[in-house]
């Protein structure tokens, strides 16, 4: 594509008359890269306090027995950090992404309904703000783990009545976000920019969003009956009643299959967005990338009960969810050969970016290889809940999700500020954070394949040795990640100025047509593609 | 995809309002009527106080926000581009409402179809509930008291008679609109909102007849759950569809829409006809087999 | 500079990796536990099958990336290819994952099949998950009829970290589950209050218990021994500390087990027309209480409130002892406050509720006599 810089865009500078400064800049902006900085900066929030509360969790497990918190409050540890990494710093994360990016990316004015768009944001502090005020209620947080499940959370005090809401408030923001996602691909691409033209990041947001805005209210639904059970006296959930326990788990894991590729696409997208960058090539196979995204979107509707292999389904059940469980691996498989053939005679460098993309696809590829093992119910009936399940989903989400997350920081970074980050401090921020979530997660699938049960704050001796490693892994892990925030802040401070080309692998519309930094408002007619 | 990428109504300036500080207003109303809620339902009355400003405070974003929103619209400042945003918009909305009904009617057909019979299968009944048997409609092995389930043929029939009308009547008034014939329009959106509200009324006494009639209540184990959740719910929406209404009818009633530019009245039309069809889902499964 | 922090990097992994090993060698517990029945040893091979598969493709996948990555590089002189699309190859990594996947489902269908298959059992035992401890209840079969509760035995003080750790720590129950070796059993699950899940790792089973609802699994243990699990599905507070503990006997001690159990069944059968002494019931109520109730109420009677109210001066304990009576029978619906009248008899009972009206600073005085809880019963 043409390297020719179109600042067309930027010369119409602002011609709406209310223009707030400071705080009120940031509450009532209508500006999608405005809502892009808000979202990421509350999702890095959101993760040093779900990190903390691992931290506690891998405090108290480093040694056997009880010594620093009490099993209620760990059990409401264990769940708040469930809750808030996956709803409150990776989903939001993405849409941070997907709000600087693809009215970028696809020659839009801005997204599509930029007000609506505010009010997505300003529903998240409001959201957290509910959970974290749960701590300090008569009984505490809720103890019941991110699923939640009933009959267990009818049990529990006020806690969970203001995580309840605390649900149904970002499922809203994560609906409200995702028609508009939707609305502004389908709707605001600029001409020529055809659906096979977009950017594959674009395209797995399009995907995602549906996703959402289909399982979100589900979830809406499932946590709705668990409140009318804690306080209406209705009997969903109570068999004396009728109702069933297992069908909250058939309702909320119908949301929670969805979910996690709510989760991985957006990373997906990044990733095959980086890979062709710094492998100087094009994206290997996009149509059948396309192909494959909406392949997993399709059967992340149908696999959900392979959460559910031990509550006594019958074995048609089981056989079906199994058959098409595995079958998921073909799609992501497509993906994994894709970014490989995009590297194959590439003319392959380095930079942070790539590294963190590299990581990514090898162990997300790892944490996709358990998948398969889980999905194997003979299998799973011996790994679930165990330490097993939870080795498997920190490789996808807390390793995959977030190395494509701080792989798409760096990357874009340049363009958002027009500064350069420290590429030195970025690689020893890979390094240590590779090779200590690794020693974190590696092991818990020994202890969880010799029989270490989650959700537990103490064990027996026998797991001493992987829990003390893990620790330490975490702690490591944990430090690390200050490295990120000084050199995000160093950058923004005192960063070189970025050239207009970072990445001279970079073809998107936003590398091609627009100038480094990012004007304010990038496109106020559509830019002319070729 | 109606529309293709190239599609020339493109070229235009696409609208992308001023910053403005409603939303703001209409999280901070929902954190208090949350919070609130949850004071009352765990027996603090105080919590009524916070839930009445959170109400008021929404209601005034939803004047403020809307009426912006309005006065846009009527100063031409939407055009065909804007236009389909707000299609594309209503309708993934409308999506996720019919998903959120979605996961009630599995609650629905997962008790009807699985647990109940098997709380009633032989093992269950020798080792947890002796002499449980699974008739729908069932409360559950626990409820030892009588109840009388709904009938179909009664007031719901009417219902359903209403509803379906009040889908042609509303049709009938968007054609009017398109042939700008005002009476006409007016008139039949008037009659859509009176069968809406007449709707709305024959449900009230209908729960009314059920509590102090038919012992059914919310507490009468999954059948009472299934009804008033799944009733109560879609009476929810036909309740914000009917002010939806009215809020469209004072709108033509001082002249607004053209024609040819009148999406508000066809969102609401599109929402009230998803109201209309989930009825039908819940006249056949929850009343009728 | 890239490649000395690559260096320092894969040195650094292979040193993590070498840690790991060394582990491997020192005898830690790295893989599934040894099996005790035919099911488990079918989930053992059917794991090592896909293990041994998923590792092949790994390796051959990522073969081609760090060839990739150490070959194809920019600092290298290496020129981009200009390909971006091969439908053959692509139809090709479609289909031979799929091909994959039928050989790995073939094998992972027969296990399921026969896991699941419950017919047939000699022996039938219902497990029911209480907050927190597990009841036993044989149904069918040899030891028909006997019945008790099993709960944690490792004492508080080596949980706390006042005293040195046991070899089973947190694997020990006072009631252990016997079961015949190389009889068919079949365990029925459910819950009293919550979803709590019953394993044995070494028998390769595992299911769910259900409030309200029966459900099925079975083991054939093909080994002597003690066969040791958890709970495994988050049931509130002590979710950690509920053990299950299997004893697998040959076929003539289970026959001998059987007998002393329904002997000491008979012989500790309470007469609830009986009239009891204070002295006794407080002493009874006292163990009732230990066993029950200190979990959430606590030895001290404080409770850990908000979520367990202190029975110490709790307007319940010393208010009517009919109301007290009735609490402790039915429970408080929706909270963690079970119904107790299903796991204690009246003497039990009545002994509990004496107790705690006359113990820490509670001095009603009262005696609840177990002919009182016989009528409080429904
Ligand atoms: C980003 C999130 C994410 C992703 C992408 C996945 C991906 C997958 N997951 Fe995972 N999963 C979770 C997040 C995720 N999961 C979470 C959070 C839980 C636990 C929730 C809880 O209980 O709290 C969980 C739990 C979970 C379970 C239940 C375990 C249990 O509780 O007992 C199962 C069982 O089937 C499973 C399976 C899979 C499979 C088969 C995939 C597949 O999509 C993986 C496919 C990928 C590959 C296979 C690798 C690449 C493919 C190739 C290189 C092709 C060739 C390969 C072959 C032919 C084998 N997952
Ligand atoms: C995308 C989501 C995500 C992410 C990123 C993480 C990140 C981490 N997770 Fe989490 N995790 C989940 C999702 C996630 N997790 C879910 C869904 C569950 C299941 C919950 C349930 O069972 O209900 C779970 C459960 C879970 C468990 C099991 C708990 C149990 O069963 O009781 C453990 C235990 O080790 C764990 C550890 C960690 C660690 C060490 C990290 C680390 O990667 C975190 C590192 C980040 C930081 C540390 C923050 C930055 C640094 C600071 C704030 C400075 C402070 C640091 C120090 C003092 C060292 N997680
Ligand atoms: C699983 C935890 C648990 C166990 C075991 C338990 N209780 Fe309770 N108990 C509770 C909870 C929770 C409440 C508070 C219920 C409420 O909120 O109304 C409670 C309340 C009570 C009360 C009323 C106290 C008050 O002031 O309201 C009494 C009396 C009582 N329990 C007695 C007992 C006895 C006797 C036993 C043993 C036989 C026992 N409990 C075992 C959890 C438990
Ligand atoms: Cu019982 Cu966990
Ligand atoms: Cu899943």
């Amino acid at each position: 594509m043409s390297a020719v810089v179109d600042t067309h865009g930027q010369a119409h500078g602002d011609d709406h008359g209310y223009h707030p400064s400071g705080i009120m800049r940031w509450i009532t902006t209508t500006n999608h890269k405005d809502i892009g900085t808000l979202y990421l900066w509350f999702s890095f929030t959101m993760f040093m306090i779900g990190g903390a509360m691992a931290m506690v969790i891998r405090l108290e497990l480093f040694s056997p027995g009880l010594q620093w918190v009490n099993p209620d409050f760990f059990n409401q540890m264990t769940t708040m950090h469930g809750l808030i990494m996956v709803f409150g710093a990776i989903m939001p994360a993405f849409v941070g992404f997907a709000n600087w990016q693809i009215p970028m990316m696809i020659g839009a004015p801005d997204m599509a309904f930029a007000r609506l768009n505010n009010w997505s944001f300003w529903l998240l502090p409001f959201a957290a703000s509910l959970l974290v005020i749960s701590f300090f209620t008569p009984g505490g947080a809720p103890g019941v783990g991110w699923t939640m499940y009933a009959p267990l959370t009818v049990q529990m005090g006020v806690g969970m009545d203001l995580t309840i809401f605390a649900v149904h408030l970002l499922g809203m923001s994560s609906i409200m976000g995702s028609i508009n996602i939707i609305t502004t691909i389908l709707n605001l691409r600029a001409p020529g920019m055809t659906l096979m033209r977009m950017p594959l990041f674009c395209w797995t947001w399009l995907i995602t969003a549906y996703l959402l805005v289909a399982a979100m209210p589900v979830l809406a639904g499932a946590v709705t009956m668990t409140l009318t059970d804690r306080h209406f006296g209705t009997s969903f959930f109570n068999a004396a009643g009728g109702g069933d326990p297992v069908l909250y788990q058939h309702i909320f894991w119908f949301f929670g299959h969805p979910e996690v590729y709510i989760i991985a696409l957006p990373a997906f997208g990044v990733i095959s967005q980086v890979i062709p960058a710094f492998s100087r090539k094009p994206l290997f196979g996009y149509a059948s990338m396309v192909y494959a995204t909406s392949a997993i979107a399709i059967l992340s509707f149908i696999v959900w009960a392979h959460h559910m292999y031990t509550v006594g389904m019958p074995v048609a059940g089981q056989l079906f969810f199994m058959y098409a469980t595995t079958l998921i691996a073909v799609p992501t498989g497509v993906k994994v050969f894709n970014w490989v053939a995009t590297m194959w005679r590439g003319s392959l460098s380095f930079e942070t970016p790539m590294l963190f993309a590299v990581g990514f696809v090898f162990l997300f590829t790892l944490g996709g290889m358990t998948g398969l093992v889980l999905s194997l119910a003979a299998v799973d009936i011996q790994l679930h809940d165990t330490y097993y399940v939870v080795a498997h989903f920190h490789y996808v989400m807390a390793i995959g999700a977030v190395f494509a997350g701080y792989a798409g920081v760096y990357f874009w970074f340049p363009k958002w500020t027009g500064k350069m980050y420290d590429e030195t401090l970025g690689k020893w921020h890979f390094w240590l954070s590779v090779v200590f979530i690794n020693i974190t997660f590696f092991v818990q699938h020994f202890s969880g394949l010799a029989g270490m049960p989650r959700r537990v704050p103490d064990y027996p001796l026998m797991f001493e040795t992987w829990n003390k490693i893990s620790s330490i892994g975490a702690f490591g892990f944990g430090i690390a990640q200050f490295l990120f925030l000084y050199i995000i802040i160093k950058a923004i401070r005192s960063g070189e100025q970025a050239p207009e080309r970072p990445w001279e692998g970079a073809d998107s519309l936003e590398w091609t047509h627009l100038p480094t930094p990012a004007p304010h408002h990038s496109f106020h007619t559509p830019p002319v593609l070729k | 995809m109606a529309q293709g990428a190239t599609d020339p109504r493109r070229q235009q300036h696409y609208y992308v309002p001023p910053p403005m500080p409603w939303p703001i207003f209409g999280s901070m109303a929902l954190f208090l009527m949350v919070l609130g809620g949850v004071f009352v339902m765990n027996g603090t009355s105080a919590g009524w106080i916070s839930l009445a400003v959170g109400a008021m405070v929404i209601l005034y974003m939803m004047f403020r926000w809307f009426g912006d929103v309005i006065r846009e619209s009527e100063s031409g400042t939407y055009h065909g581009w804007e236009d389909m945003s707000f299609r594309w918009g209503m309708s993934w909305f409308i999506f996720s409402e019919v998903m959120f009904f979605a996961a009630f009617f599995g609650a629905l057909f997962w008790v009807r179809v699985m647990s109940v019979p098997d709380l009633a299968n032989l093992e269950h009944t020798a080792l947890l509930w002796p002499g449980f048997e699974a008739h729908w409609p069932s409360a559950g092995p626990a409820f030892a008291e009588k109840f009388s389930p709904m009938g179909a043929w009664g007031i719901p029939a009417i219902n359903t008679m209403l509803l379906l009308s009040s889908g042609v009547t509303v049709t009938i008034a968007h054609f009017a609109l398109k042939q700008n014939r005002r009476g006409r329009l007016n008139l039949f959106l008037f009659l859509t909102v009176a069968l809406g509200v007449l709707f709305l009324a024959l449900q009230v006494y209908e729960y009314g007849h059920g509590y102090a009639d038919l012992n059914l209540k919310l507490t009468t184990g999954v059948y009472g759950s299934t009804f008033y959740m799944l009733t109560g719910f879609h009476g929810f929406h036909v309740t914000v569809g009917a002010i939806m209404l009215s809020v469209i009818l004072a709108r033509c009633l001082s002249g607004h829409f053209k024609p040819d530019h009148h999406f508000g009245f066809e969102a609401v039309a599109w929402y009230w006809h998803f109201v209309d069809v989930v009825w039908l889902g819940l006249f056949i499964f929850v009343y009728w087999l | 500079m890239g490649r000395s922090t690559a260096l320092k990097g894969a040195s650094w992994a292979l040193g993590v990796f070498a840690a790991a090993c060394s582990g491997l060698a020192l005898g830690l517990e790295w893989n599934l536990q040894p099996a005790a029945s035919p099911i488990a040893a079918d989930v053992h091979s059917l794991h090592e099958y896909v293990m041994v598969l998923v590792t092949v493709i790994f390796v051959g996948v990522f073969g081609f990336m760090f060839y990739s990555v150490f070959a194809h590089r920019k600092d290298r002189g290496y020129k981009a290819a200009k390909w971006h699309e091969n439908t053959t190859v692509e139809l090709i990594w479609t289909i031979v994952p799929l091909i994959l996947l039928v050989v790995i489902a073939w094998p992972a269908t027969k296990v399921v099949i026969a896991q699941k298959d419950t017919s047939n059992p000699d022996l039938t035992i219902k497990v029911t998950g209480y907050q927190w401890k597990w009841g036993y209840d044989y149904v069918r079969g040899e030891g028909e009829g006997i019945s008790f509760i099993s709960t944690l035995a490792t004492p508080r003080d080596q949980i706390d970290g006042r005293a040195a750790k046991g070899e089973n720590y947190l694997l020990e129950v006072d009631n252990e589950m016997v079961v015949p070796i190389g009889k068919k059993v079949r365990i029925l699950t459910t819950a009293a209050d919550v979803i709590h899940s019953w394993w044995i790792p070494a028998f390769g089973a595992k299911q769910d218990a259900m409030p309200g609802f029966i459900r099925d699994m079975h083991f054939r243990a093909d080994k002597l021994g003690v066969y040791r699990g958890q709970c495994v599905e988050l049931c509130g507070k002590e979710h950690g500390f509920m053990p299950i503990v299997v004893r697998v006997v040959s076929q003539d001690d289970y026959a001998k087990w059987v007998g002393e159990r329904k002997q000491a069944l008979a012989a500790a059968a309470d007469d609830p027309n009986k009239q009891w002494t204070a002295d006794e019931l407080k002493a009874r109520g006292e163990k009732v209480y230990a066993s029950n109730c200190v979990a959430c109420h606590q030895a001290s009677g404080k409770g850990t409130p908000p979520a367990f109210p202190a029975l110490d001066g709790s307007k319940v304990v010393t208010g009517p002892k009919e109301a007290q009576i009735d609490l402790v029978l039915n429970g408080r619906p929706n909270t963690s406050m079970a119904a107790f009248g299903k796991q204690l008899n009246d003497v039990e009972l009545a002994a509990v509720v004496t107790f705690t009206r006359n113990n820490w600073g509670n001095k009603t005085g009262d005696l609840v006599q177990p002919a009182e809880v016989k009528a409080a019963r429904k």
